[in-house]
C-alpha cells in the first residue's frame, strides 16, 4: 500500500500564498489527468496552439484583417490563393486570410470560452440545486429546463437581432440558453446519486449546512464530470457559433471562424477560393477534435473503467 | 482422494509488479469431509477457489505442482473440457453473496433449470422435477419456483444458490461465504441445513469464510490462511484446542465469544503485507509478537506436529510460552502501529 | 437525570403507488411500521447496546436520535427538552452534542477530502473555533484515535486501510466533544483481527471523555464485550431491556431467548440448540395487530395475536421484557 508523503503545513503561513499553491496544485492536477491520456496530450497541444494565436494575435498578424492589400506592382490583391506573400491567400476583398484567421482565432476561442463557461456554471448549479433539494424545488427548475429544450437557437437569435441589432453577446446568449440544459439534466442525476452516500449523511450529523454540503461535499465529487461538460460546451459553442456565423447571424464588425466562411458564401466565390473555404475550416475542426479529445481525458477520470490497464 | 492440491500458486502481473495472491498452498480434500479455510480481507482465499474453478481473469498466472481431482490431472484439462467434465458436474460454487447472484428478471425455478440444461442434456419437465427435489431438499416449498428474486428473502434466495449447486450432484462443493449478511437466525438454519445435506448426499464441501464461529460449527478440518500462504491447518478440535501458530492465537484472541463475557478482546496491531513482490521470510512477521530475525529472512515450511496438523512457523519449539503470552494484551500491543 | 428519554418512537413510511398503481398492479396503500412505539431511557455515560436483526429498526432509530431523519410519533428528550421544538441555535448546539459513528468506513468519508480536512469539517461547519484551535484540536483528536498525525493528516481516504478509516471517522465523531455518540455497526465492515482495538478504542474513550454511547449491531457477541445495558428490538418494537449480562444469562422475551442461543461461539464442540422459533423473518409492511413477534413465537397464545402488544414489564431490577406471558408464569411452556 503505496503511503503518501506528508506535507507538514507551517502554521504561520499567509492565506494568499496558500491560495496560490492550491490553485497550482490543482493547475497540476489538470495536466495530469489530461497527460495521463494519449488523446487527451493531443488535444491539450492543439487548444495550446490556438490559444497561443488568440493571445499574440496582434503581433502575430502581418497585416491588419480589414485592410485591403496590394501587391508588388499595386494591384489589389483580390483571390489570390495561397502563396510567400499570402500563405493562407486572398478574399475577393483583398484582405489577407491568414492575419484573418489569425484574429478570428481569438474571437471565437473567447466565445467560446465564455459560452462553455457560463453554460456550465449555470447548469451545474442548477443540476446541484434540483438534485440535492428534490421536491417542488427540483419540479420547478425540471419545467423549466424541459421549456428551455423547446427553445430553437436560431429563431432566438433572429428575434434578438431584430429587437436589438446585431452582436455576437447575443450569440453567446443563445448559445448559452441552449446548451446548459444537458449539463443542468447530468448534474442533477450525480447529485442524486450522491447525495444517497454515507459520506453526505456523515457531514449532515456533523452540522454542514445544506449549501455547505452542495459545494464542499458533493460538488468536489462532480468535478471531473464538470470538467469533461465544460470541454464539450466548449466544443459545442464553437460549432453553434460558427454554424450562426454562417447564416449570416454573427456580428459583422467582429471576425469569427463561421464569419469568415459566411463572407465567403456571400462573395459567391465559395466554389472557386478553396483556401478561403479551407482554412476556417479545418480550424474549426481542429479545435473541436481538441476539446473532445480533452474531455475524453476527464471521461476516464470520471468513469475509471474506460482507463486502460 | 478427492482433491489434491499441492503447491498452489496465483500470481497476477499488475502495473506495479508481481501480485502473489496465493502463494503455495498445499491442501488435500477427502470424501465425504468438510474442509473451511478461515482468513481475512486479502488473505487468498477467494483466489483459491477461483483457481480452482477456472474462474480467474487472464491476467491470472495459476500454477501447482499437482491439482487433481479423484487422481486426475486438472492442469491438463483444456478450459472447455473442464467446463464440460468438471464445473458443475463434480466441483461446484455457491458463491460470495450469493444472495444477489439471481438474475431479477427471471423467475428462481428457471435460472436453476438453466443451470442444470447448460451442463447435462436433460427435457425440461425432468430438469423441473429436479429443481422440485432440490428446493425440497434445501428446505424451500417447491411452489416457490415459480417466484422472482425479489419475492425471496436473503435467507432463501441463499438457499436456492446451494439448490443450483447441488443441482448436478457433485462431489465437491465449494462455498464462498455462505452466511456472511445472514441474520443469525437464519444463518443457524441454513448451516444446520447444509450439515444434513451433507450427511445425506455425501459430497465433501470447501468452505471459506473470516468468521471463524461459523467454520468451528461446520468443518471437520480448518485451514488458517493469511497473505497468500497457510498457516496452520488441523481438524477443527485440535486447531482450537491445540492451537500452535500466532496468528492463529491471535484470531482465537480476537473473537468475541457470548459464553465467555469476561474475555478481554485482543486485536493484532498492523495490516496485511503488501502482497506485490517477493516476501522473503514468513508472510506474519510484521504483526507477530514473537518473531525472531530467522522469521523476516527465511519463509517457515510446514512442520508435522500432530496427525494432519500442518504449521509454518520457526517457534514451535516454544509453542506452549507463545500459548501463555498470546493470552494477555501487553504480547501483542507492543511494536507496531495501530491498525 | 436522564440524558436520553425516547417516549414513543416511531417512525411510518407510507407507500403510495398513486391511482395509476393502484389501478395498474392492484396494490394499496402500505406502511411501512420501521419503528413503532420504541421508549427507553438513557443514564449519563452509560453504553446501551441496541441488537436484533435486519428490519427491527434499530438503525432507524439511530438516525431518528440523530435527527438526520423526523420521527412521526413519539418524543425524544435531550436532557430534558424535546428535540422536535429545536430553534436554530438549539440544533446547532444539539448537532454538537450528538455524532454519530458509521457502519461503512469505506463510504462515511468524502473520498475528496485529506484526513485533516475530514476530521475539521464539523467544527468549521459549525464555526465553533477559529483556524488555529481547530487545528490543535484536530491533532490532539486524531492522537487520541491512534493516528499519528503527521503521518495521517494529509491522507486520502484511498491511502488508509479499513481500520484507520474507522479510526478517522471516529475522530470526525468525537472531535466535536459530543455528549451522546451512537455508533452504527462500526465494525462489522472491518477485519476480524483489527476489530477489537477499535472496539476498546470506543470503549477507552467512552470512559474518558465521558459520554453517553448507544452501539448498535446484529452482533450480540460484540454486544455483549461492550454494552453495560441492552435492547432488544424486533420489527419496530422494543421485546426486551435490561442490564447486558443479565438479559444474556436470564433472556425473559421467546426472541430474545432465540437470539441469544443461537449465537455462534467459536468452539467446534459446541452446537448450537435448535432455535424453537418458526418460519421467516417478517417485514414491518403493514403489520398484523398484536405482538410483533407472534407469528413466529413457540410459546404464543390467543391472547398475543388479539390483544394490542405487551407492554414492558419489571421482570427484576432493571431488566423489563414486553410479552404476554410474565403475566402468567404459570403459562410459560403452553403452547397453542
Amino acid at each position: 500500500m503505496n503511503r503518501a508523503r506528508s506535507t507538514a503545513v507551517p502554521a504561520s503561513e499567509n492565506v494568499l500564498s496558500k491560495a496560490l499553491r492550491g490553485f497550482g496544485g490543482a493547475l497540476r492536477n489538470q495536466g495530469r489527468i489530461i497527460g495521463a491520456s494519449g488523446l487527451g496530450r493531443i488535444g491539450a497541444v492543439i487548444i495550446l496552439f490556438f490559444g497561443v494565436i488568440a493571445i499574440l494575435a496582434p503581433w502575430l498578424a502581418l497585416h491588419d484583417p480589414w485592410e485591403t492589400l496590394r501587391d508588388a506592382s499595386n494591384k489589389v490583391a483580390i483571390m489570390r490563393p495561397p502563396s510567400w506573400d499570402y500563405p493562407l491567400g486572398t478574399t475577393t476583398l483583398g484582405r489577407d486570410i491568414l492575419s484573418q484567421m489569425i484574429y478570428a482565432t481569438r474571437a471565437t476561442m473567447i466565445i467560446g470560452l465564455i459560452s462553455g463557461v457560463v453554460s456550465i456554471a449555470i447548469g451545474a448549479n442548477i443540476g446541484l440545486m434540483a438534485g440535492y433539494y428534490g421536491g417542488k424545488l427540483d419540479e420547478v427548475l425540471m419545467r423549466f429546463t424541459d421549456i428551455i429544450y423547446g427553445m430553437p437557437f436560431l429563431p432566438f437569435i433572429i428575434v434578438l437581432i431584430s429587437l436589438f441589432g446585431r452582436s455576437q453577446w447575443f450569440v453567446v446568449l443563445a448559445i448559452v440558453v441552449i446548451i446548459w440544459r444537458t449539463s443542468a439534466r447530468v448534474v442533477r442525476a450525480q447529485t442524486l446519486a450522491l447525495k444517497q452516500r454515507q459520506f453526505v449523511s456523515a457531514a449532515k450529523a456533523r452540522g454542514c449546512s445544506n449549501l455547505r454540503i452542495i459545494y464542499r461535499h458533493i460538488m468536489p465529487n462532480i468535478l471531473p464530470l464538470l470538467l469533461l461538460y465544460t470541454a464539450f460546451n466548449i466544443a459545442w459553442s464553437i460549432i453553434a457559433e460558427a454554424g450562426a456565423s454562417f447564416l449570416g447571424f454573427g456580428d459583422p464588425d467582429q471576425l469569427t471562424w463561421g464569419g469568415m466562411l459566411y463572407d465567403l458564401w456571400i462573395s459567391g466565390k465559395s466554389r472557386v477560393a478553396w483556401w478561403w473555404f479551407a482554412a476556417p475550416s479545418i480550424a474549426i475542426v481542429l479545435l473541436v477534435s481538441a476539446l473532445v479529445f480533452v474531455s475524453r481525458a476527464y471521461e476516464e477520470v470520471a468513469n475509471p473503467r474506460l482507463r486502460q490497464r | 482422494m478427492l482433491l489434491d492440491i499441492q503447491d498452489l500458486k496465483v500470481h497476477y502481473a499488475t502495473n506495479q509488479g508481481v501480485v502473489k495472491a496465493v502463494d503455495g498452498v498445499t491442501l488435500s480434500i477427502g470424501e465425504n469431509e468438510v474442509v473451511g479455510i478461515a482468513g481475512e480481507s486479502g488473505c487468498g482465499k477467494t483466489t483459491l477457489i477461483k483457481s480452482l474453478l477456472r474462474l480467474l481473469p487472464g491476467t491470472a498466472a495459476v500454477s501447482a505442482d499437482r491439482l487433481a481431482f479423484r487422481g486426475r490431472d486438472l492442469q491438463g484439462l483444456s478450459d472447455r473440457e473442464f467446463r464440460k467434465q468438471i464445473l458443475w458436474n463434480e466441483i461446484s460454487l455457491v458463491p460470495q453473496s450469493a444472495m444477489n447472484s439471481l438474475d431479477p428478471v427471471y423467475r428462481v425455478g428457471e435460472q436453476v433449470v438453466e443451470a442444470i440444461r447448460a451442463h447435462v442434456e436433460t427435457p425440461r419437465r425432468q430438469a423441473r422435477e429436479r429443481v422440485a427435489h432440490l428446493f425440497d431438499v434445501v428446505g424451500l416449498q417447491a411452489s416457490l419456483m415459480d417466484n422472482y428474486p425479489h419475492e425471496f428473502s436473503g435467507g432463501m434466495r441463499q438457499r436456492a444458490m446451494i439448490a443450483m449447486a447441488l443441482a448436478l450432484e457433485p462431489s465437491l462443493i465449494i462455498m464462498d461465504e455462505p452466511t456472511t449478511g445472514l441474520d443469525v437466525l437464519v444463518q443457524e438454519r441454513i448451516i444446520r441445513k447444509l450439515l444434513e445435506i451433507r450427511r445425506e448426499i455425501k459430497s465433501s464441501i470447501l468452505l471459506i469464510t473470516h468468521d471463524i464461529s461459523v467454520i468451528a460449527e461446520m468443518s471437520d478440518r480448518i485451514g488458517i490462511m493469511y497473505a497468500g500462504r497457510l498457516m496452520e491447518l488441523a481438524s477443527a478440535t485440535d486447531l482450537f484446542e491445540q492451537t500452535h501458530h500466532p496468528y492463529t492465537l491471535g484470531l482465537k484472541n480476537a473473537f468475541p465469544s457470548i459464553k465467555a463475557l469476561d474475555r478481554e478482546l485482543i486485536s493484532i496491531p498492523g495490516s496485511p503485507p503488501n502482497l506485490i513482490g517477493t516476501l522473503a521470510g514468513c508472510a506474519f512477521e510484521g504483526r507477530c509478537p514473537f518473531a525472531v530475525s530467522a522469521c523476516a529472512s527465511e519463509r517457515p515450511a510446514e512442520t508435522e506436529v500432530g496427525p494432519s496438523h500442518r504449521v509454518a512457523c520457526h517457534r514451535l519449539g516454544d509453542v506452549e510460552t507463545m500459548r501463555i503470552q498470546a493470552s494477555e494484551k501487553s504480547t501483542w500491543q507492543s511494536s507496531k502501529s495501530a491498525a | 437525570m436522564a440524558i436520553l428519554e425516547i417516549s414513543g418512537l416511531t417512525k411510518h413510511f407510507e407507500v403510495d403507488p398513486g391511482l395509476l398503481g393502484r389501478v395498474l398492479s392492484g396494490k394499496h396503500k402500505q406502511t411501512i411500521k420501521a419503528v413503532d412505539g420504541v421508549s427507553f431511557e438513557m443514564q449519563p455515560g452509560e453504553i446501551l447496546g441496541i441488537a436484533g436483526e435486519s428490519g427491527c429498526g434499530k438503525s432507524t432509530t439511530c438516525l431518528l436520535i440523530s435527527k438526520l431523519h423526523e420521527p412521526t410519533g413519539g418524543t425524544i428528550r435531550f436532557k430534558g427538552k424535546d428535540i422536535a421544538e429545536f430553534d436554530r441555535e438549539a440544533l446547532r448546539n444539539y448537532r454538537r452534542a450528538v455524532q454519530l459513528i458509521f457502519q461503512d468506513p469505506y463510504e462515511s468519508l468524502n473520498p475528496r477530502f485529506t484526513t485533516f480536512d475530514l476530521v475539521a469539517e464539523g467544527p468549521r461547519a459549525l464555526g465553533v473555533w477559529d483556524r488555529e484551535e481547530t487545528a490543535r484540536r484536530v491533532i490532539e483528536t486524531l492522537e487520541l484515535v491512534g493516528l499519528k498525525p503527521d503521518e495521517y493528516k494529509d491522507r486520502y481516504p484511498h491511502q488508509m486501510s479499513g481500520g484507520e478509516r474507522q479510526r478517522v471517522g471516529i475522530a470526525c465523531a468525537l472531535v466535536l466533544e459530543p455528549e451522546l455518540v451512537i455508533a452504527d455497526e462500526p465494525l462489522s465492515m472491518l477485519d476480524v483481527s483489527i476489530r477489537a482495538g477499535i472496539l476498546d478504542l470506543i470503549r477507552d474513550l467512552s470512559h474518558r471523555l465521558n459520554f453517553t454511547c448507544i452501539y448498535v449491531s446484529h452482533d450480540l457477541s460484540i454486544l455483549s464485550n461492550i454494552s453495560e445495558r441492552l435492547l432488544v428490538m424486533y420489527l419496530g418494537m422494543a421485546m426486551e431491556i435490561g442490564p447486558t449480562d443479565r438479559l444474556i444469562r436470564n433472556p425473559q422475551h421467546p426472541y430474545a431467548k432465540a437470539l441469544v442461543e443461537a449465537v455462534p461461539v467459536p468452539d467446534p464442540r459446541y452446537k448450537r440448540p435448535i432455535p424453537a422459533i418458526k418460519g421467516e423473518i417478517a417485514r414491518p409492511i403493514d403489520p398484523p395487530p398484536g405482538c410483533r413477534f407472534a407469528s413466529r413465537c413457540p410459546q404464543v397464545m390467543d391472547a398475543c395475536r388479539q390483544d394490542p402488544p405487551p407492554a414492558m414489564r419489571e421482570v427484576e431490577p432493571g431488566h423489563f421484557a414486553a410479552c404476554h406471558l410474565l403475566e402468567f408464569p404459570a403459562a410459560e411452556g403452553a403452547t397453542v
